[in-house]
């Protein structure tokens, strides 16, 4: 009987990588946990685009106990173009402000982006350097966080928001904050 | 001949080569002390976008950025651990090449030794119970070997 036995462990040692596979395969690899959640935003205070009529934004605009979300963009970004009219959504909803986070960009470029495809954001701040965008962890535009009323990070979605990802991931979130949930 | 000549070739041309660098001279710190410093932490620190690669590797916009940061970081005083701290704070652990030893990577670094133990153990005991198993089978009986006499003569029944 023991030895018997040994010969169900090659079906033993299939189950548990079928189960490894299962699981690994079906994750992205490219979508990496952010270190910041749950943790405040970074200090920072951008400028708005050059040549542009918003004002910029900051950290303190985080902290004013509204939920708020941070879009983070780029003309040069292929999926952000694909994300936008969500983002024009979400903002047109008027139930959250909007902030963008504009990656590394040439101020003409964003603005003639913002204007070709609508600008409902609440403000954007130019981050030229990408030193912000370092600060909150950035790795690949487009990136969204949900940040709560007391200046912290609750949420990053990384890539575009598209499909029904706003109802699934964002608003669901956003309301429950705005509800008072932890 | 020919073909030794040209693998003799390649060879010289391959091999002084070595892998090629991301980090571009306008990069680098006048002092060779923290530049081999800042080298030997961006080995370390891997790049988000093509993320098999290290940021000294990597041509990618981020890593560009995050190799001038750690610069930064060392010209303003800051230890070699203190650097990487701040870029962890920021990625996680996910942006060290070489993930810290901690309760949730426990299994990453103890699963092969104790794979290996076990796998070791499995090998003594198997062998230790076939030295045990009796060597010799019994003798055979009268009967038998009567038998067997009447087999190898052929004239089975």
């Amino acid at each position: 009987m023991r030895s018997r036995l040994i010969y169900l462990l090659p079906l033993g040692l299939f189950g548990v990588l079928a189960v490894y596979f299962a699981v690994g395969l079906t994750r992205d690899p490219k979508i990496i946990p952010s270190a910041l959640i749950d943790k405040p935003a970074p200090e920072f205070v951008l400028p708005p685009i050059a040549g542009g009529t918003g004002g910029g934004f900051s950290t303190a605009d985080l902290k004013r106990g509204r939920v708020s979300v941070v879009n983070v963009f780029a003309s040069w970004c292929v999926p952000c173009r694909a994300e936008h009219p969500q983002i024009n959504r979400l903002a047109g909803m008027g139930i959250v402000p909007v902030y963008g986070l504009n990656y590394k960009d040439a101020p003409e470029e964003a603005l003639a982006w913002l204007n070709a495809l609508g600008d409902g954001y609440t403000a954007v701040g130019a981050d030229a350097s990408g030193r912000v965008g370092i600060d909150w962890g950035v790795y690949g535009v487009p990136e969204t966080f949900i940040v709560d009323g007391t200046g912290r990070i609750r949420f990053k979605h990384v890539g575009p928001i598209v499909g029904d990802a706003l109802e699934r991931e964002i608003l669901p979130l956003i309301r429950h904050l705005q509800g008072g949930g932890r | 001949m020919t073909r030794v000549l040209v693998l003799a070739a390649l060879l010289a041309v391959l091999l002084p080569a070595g892998p090629a660098r991301a980090v571009n001279p306008d990069e680098m710190l006048a002092d060779p002390v923290l530049e081999a410093r800042a080298r030997d932490i961006s080995k370390e620190l891997r790049c988000l976008v093509c993320q098999n690669q290290s940021i000294d590797d990597s041509d990618a916009g981020l890593a560009k950025d995050l190799r001038v940061l750690v610069r930064e970081r060392l010209k303003a005083g800051d230890s070699d651990d203190q650097v990487v701290a701040f870029v962890v704070a920021r990625y996680g652990d996910f942006v060290l090449l070489k993930p810290p030893v901690k309760g949730s990577t426990l299994v990453l670094w103890a699963g092969p030794a104790v794979v290996a133990g076990l796998g070791i153990l499995a090998v003594v005991v198997f062998f230790r119970r076939r030295r045990a198993a009796p060597a010799a089978a019994a003798p055979l009986t009268a009967e038998e070997r009567a038998r067997l006499n009447k087999l190898l003569e052929g004239d089975a029944p």
